[in-house]
């Protein structure tokens, strides 16, 4: 999951800016480091061979250097900001080879549910896409807020509930990777790390096609039974039954998913842990 | 009748805060016996728990700052241990129990240690700074403090009585809502916030009252000390954010309790509103802290360089600089919503900005330095450790401020290496040192050296044996607050942390020895002069600890760094004293308003809480009518004889002279 090995165009974007940035900066912070360590050393009052000044209070030039040097920096950094932020605006379209491959992603308690409605099919905690296709993602929340991410593909976005957000990725080689959720979430937030399985153009059909022969089926109903809050150790796939699912979500049209089971005394330290392990 | 009490509530079943809350009480309930059966009590009413002495308010702040930092500390030890060893496995904290560790951690060192720690340092110094004999509401203070130690009472109550929050530290909704956390730790966390909100703003608009309308002869804003001015701009960001923070969670405690739907996901409930209010007083919460810091820093590193700070009336420029624009900078904190490019590049760039005004300050303690004598007592080694420190997490938060980077970063351990580098680095550093630097004034004894120095090296090297670490798991793309993992990359990383916190626990183990063989020692450590460090400004102008008139005289000042002025002109006149004509004193009376009226906030908090409603009322109607009867008083003054403040400053006087004599001679 290292974040300086990059898998795809926006991971490799990002750590590149992050990289740069760091070594903008080094070039201030790493003399000014020395001066404090340096100046504290010889100016150390057991020293006889510094000078003692303790006029020296003001001076304009001094000043003028130490304004100007964050200032540059700021200045040279500010526009690194800017450029990235417009170039790598989550919602922007990252070209790449095929036909794009539509993803909606739900956060659920505790789990990710993924909904490939051109495919008609859902996987679980399992993320398969083709190499070198642009991913354009469709996100929202079932319940609580969580954050979408994986780490080398790059560029995290929130989760939230009747609410959708973008997020435009590819990845670049095949093999597998690892997602998470990058905002705490509850009891169960820890085991929502998911597979990405990144497998060739030519392979990403056939895994499509195995997977709508799966008996199993996401519909309204099966999508309330998952959204139940618990953990998920296995890699369930559906066939999807309404491509409008992922709308009848973000609508709120299937209304949030509940919270703990209410015990009659809400007062107890220990409502709702219990599903987690 | 007792609402949502009962039996059930106490965690018979787990061990650890069973165990914890038990040797808590057992060390109140000996510290009280001990008092008792000693006669303390009637010293401890009315010298401290009912003064409106700023000075003794200031250490009570301090004393319940280092006692909550060692509860925040051991939370620390627990969530290092467990993510040392929760590698494919669950460790030995459950999620639920894990879940509190690290909401109740952040909660507690942000409001019941950093705050109180820099409120106290500012309460106990600024006055004296100035040259004046207390802040502009005595009583006020009092209230201001007791109501933050009622806040803390209930965060450490749900050790043992229910729960604490399980939703981080600012319990985002939905999460926070009732449906998500049904029990009662979100309403810990909200009631014991509000409380001790209405604390840290009462004692901010007299922190302001007290700069703006209280100064001595001839202390004009551009002569005031740097402290003076951090502490200025920190509790105007305190007047203008707290309240933000107090409607955001007012605004969530009705969604709970009544029903609204502020930032429930139904009925047009928005969170990203509860994530712009409560950043909008979180990150100026951040500039709060570190202000006051920056404050201190100037004081330790002009003192101990023996010269005057360097580009004074730029250090004023930029300290006001930092004050306004940390209020225009609060998305940052949520880059990753999905704002737009514009938006956030936006706010990135002004976030970099409050970089400049920082990294000028840090030149000018540099230039301080310069063609100086500078003298290695502890409060410096501090104040050079900062430097170090506080430019690498300046680093590292100005590369979270670029955007693209932040998407890969935000949430991440990288994050929480950031922000601790800079809390710890800039604010608990800063702390220490006017911890060490201020300790003489306010107990006329100075720390041990010896101990302050190895608490200094542990500390400084366990920051980054613990936090260096935490850098490379972000990197390695690990998200915080992860009760466990399989991740196999960031499991040595863990362990170095969880090694580096032992060194880091190590360093506050030496504080603490630090104290007590400071105490045991006091004789030897005797300061006579009130001036130990050969100090600057005015609080050295005093004897040490200061009368409860502070100065027998408001003294007159003439340029910046007043006692330096006083000191060279004394001694190049070496002016006799005539002996000068002593006036009777006013002082404010002791009031216990303060106590009071925490202790009806405690029960209504408690009772709020728990839903205990005839309790409420109770509680309610103490409050009030504690507030009326002050309101109502007829006397709030004593008069100090001209005679007996001659007295007491003839002491002074005299040993202060053959310290001058003394300096004459060198």
């Amino acid at each position: 999951m290292n974040l300086l090995d990059p898998q795809g165009p926006v991971a490799a974007a990002n750590s590149t800016i992050l990289v740069d940035s760091v070594f903008i900066m080094l070039a201030i912070v790493v003399p000014t480091i020395f001066a404090i360590l340096a100046f504290a050393f010889w100016f150390r009052a057991s020293n006889p061979k510094a000078r003692f000044q303790p006029d020296f209070v003001y001076s304009g030039r001094v000043e003028m250097v130490v304004w100007a040097i964050p200032a540059l920096t700021v200045i040279l950094l500010g526009g690194v900001a800017w450029i990235g932020s417009h170039k790598l605006d989550p919602a922007a379209p990252v070209p790449g080879t095929g036909s794009p491959v539509r993803i909606q992603a739900v956060s659920l308690d505790w789990k990710w549910l993924f909904i490939y409605p051109d495919q008609r099919i859902a996987t679980v905690n399992t993320l398969t896409v083709p190499a070198g296709a642009e991913l354009n993602f469709q996100l929202t929340s079932s319940s609580v807020m969580n954050t979408f991410f994986i780490p080398q593909l790059g560029s995290m976005i929130y989760t939230m509930n009747g609410m959708v957000t973008r997020l435009n990725l590819r990845a670049d080689n095949e093999g597998k990777l690892q997602g998470l959720s990058a905002h705490f979430s509850g009891d169960g937030f820890p085991d929502m790390m998911f597979d990405v399985n990144v497998v060739s153009s030519l392979a990403f059909p056939d895994w499509v096609a195995t997977t709508a022969k799966t008996d199993a089926v996401l519909n309204e109903d099966s999508y309330k039974k998952l959204m139940q809050q618990g953990i998920e150790t296995g890699r369930p796939t559906y066939r999807l039954e309404d491509p409008r699912l992922f709308d009848l979500i973000s609508t709120q049209h299937i209304p949030p998913g509940p919270g703990p089971e209410l015990l009659s005394d809400a007062g107890r330290p220990h409502s709702g842990g219990h599903d987690a392990r | 009748m007792l609402g949502k009490l009962d039996w059930s509530v106490i965690p018979f079943g787990q061990p650890i805060p069973l165990i914890a809350g038990a040797v808590v009480l057992v060390g109140i309930l000996a510290v009280l016996i001990w008092v008792i059966v000693k006669g303390h009590l009637p010293y401890l009413w009315h010298e401290w728990i009912t003064s409106v002495d700023h000075k003794r308010i200031g250490v009570m702040y301090i004393l319940l700052a280092s006692v909550m930092l060692l509860r925040g500390g051991s939370d620390a030890i627990m969530m290092r241990i467990q993510q040392a060893i929760a590698y494919q496995s669950q460790g030995y904290l459950p999620p639920e129990h894990y879940n509190q560790i690290f909401s109740a951690h952040g909660t507690i060192m942000i409001f019941f240690v950093a705050m109180p720690f820099v409120i106290g340092l500012m309460n106990l110094v600024v006055p004296l700074q100035l040259g004046v004999r207390d802040v502009a509401f005595p009583t006020l203070n009092s209230v201001g403090f007791w109501l933050t130690a009622t806040g803390a009472l209930l965060v450490n109550l749900s050790l043992v009585i229910g729960e604490f929050a399980r939703t981080g530290w600012l319990a985002f909704p939905p999460l926070s809502e009732l449906s998500y956390s049904p029990g009662v730790g979100v309403d810990y966390y909200a009631w014991s916030l509000q409380i001790s909100g209405v604390g840290t703003l009462v004692a901010g608009i007299n922190l302001v009252t007290t700069v703006l309308k209280l100064r001595t002869k001839g202390m004009n804003y551009l002569r005031m000390p740097m402290f003076c001015w951090t502490t200025l701009a920190s509790n105007l960001l305190i007047v203008a954010a707290f309240p933000i923070l107090t409607a955001t969670l007012a605004m969530l405690l009705l969604d709970r309790y009544l029903g609204f739907h502020f930032f429930t996901n139904e009925a047009g409930g928005n969170v990203m509103m509860f994530m712009n209010l409560i950043w909008a007083w979180g990150h100026p919460e951040v500039y709060i802290l570190v202000l006051p810091a920056f404050g201190i820093f100037s004081e330790v590193v002009s003192t101990f360089s023996g010269k005057a700070l360097f580009g004074y009336r730029s250090m004023v420029l930029a300290t006001m600089a930092i004050c306004i624009i940390s209020f225009m900078v609060w998305l940052h904190h949520f880059f990753t919503m999905g704002a737009g490019p514009d938006v956030n590049a936006i706010f990135g760039i002004a976030s970099m900005i409050i970089a400049v005004p920082t990294g000028v300050k840090i030149y000018n303690w540099l230039f301080t330095m310069y063609g100086g004598r500078i003298r290695f007592a502890t409060p410096m080694l501090w104040a050079v450790g900062f430097m170090v420190t506080f430019i690498i997490g300046g680093l590292t938060g100005v590369l979270v401020a670029v955007p693209p980077a932040d998407f890969m970063l935000h949430n991440s351990m990288f994050l929480v290496a950031h922000f601790h580098n800079v809390i710890i680095g800039g604010v608990l550093f800063g702390a220490f040192a006017g911890f060490e630097y201020w300790f003489p004034k306010a107990f006329g004894f100075r720390l041990d050296e010896r101990w302050g120095k190895l608490a200094f090296w542990f500390t400084f090297s366990g920051f980054y044996v613990t936090f260096l670490p935490l850098y490379v798991a972000g990197m390695l793309g690990m998200t915080r607050r992860m009760q466990h993992y399989d991740v196999a990359e960031w499991r040595p990383w863990m362990i170095v942390a969880a090694i580096g916190m032992a060194v880091l626990s190590i360093g506050v183990i030496c504080q603490i020895m630090q104290l007590v063989v400071s105490i045991r020692n006091r004789e030897a450590l005797r300061d006579r002069t009130g001036d130990p460090w050969d100090g600057r400004s005015l609080e050295w102008a005093t004897s040490s600890p200061p009368p409860v008139f502070n100065f027998a005289f408001h003294p007159d000042v003439r340029g910046e760094d007043a006692y330096w002025d006083i000191k060279i002109h004394a001694q190049q006149q070496s002016l006799e004293h005539t002996a000068p004509e002593y006036h009777d004193i006013e002082m404010p009376r002791n009031s216990p308003t303060g106590f009071v009226c925490a202790f009806f906030a405690t029960i209504m908090g408690f009772a709020l809480i728990w839903h205990i409603w005839w309790m409420v009322i109770l509680g309610g109607i103490g409050a009030f009518a504690t507030f009326v009867v002050f309101a109502w008083r007829d006397h709030d003054e004593y008069v100090i004889p001209a005679d007996e403040v001659a007295r007491i400053d003839r002491i002074n006087l005299e040993e202060r002279r053959s310290l001058v004599s003394m300096a004459g001679a060198i």
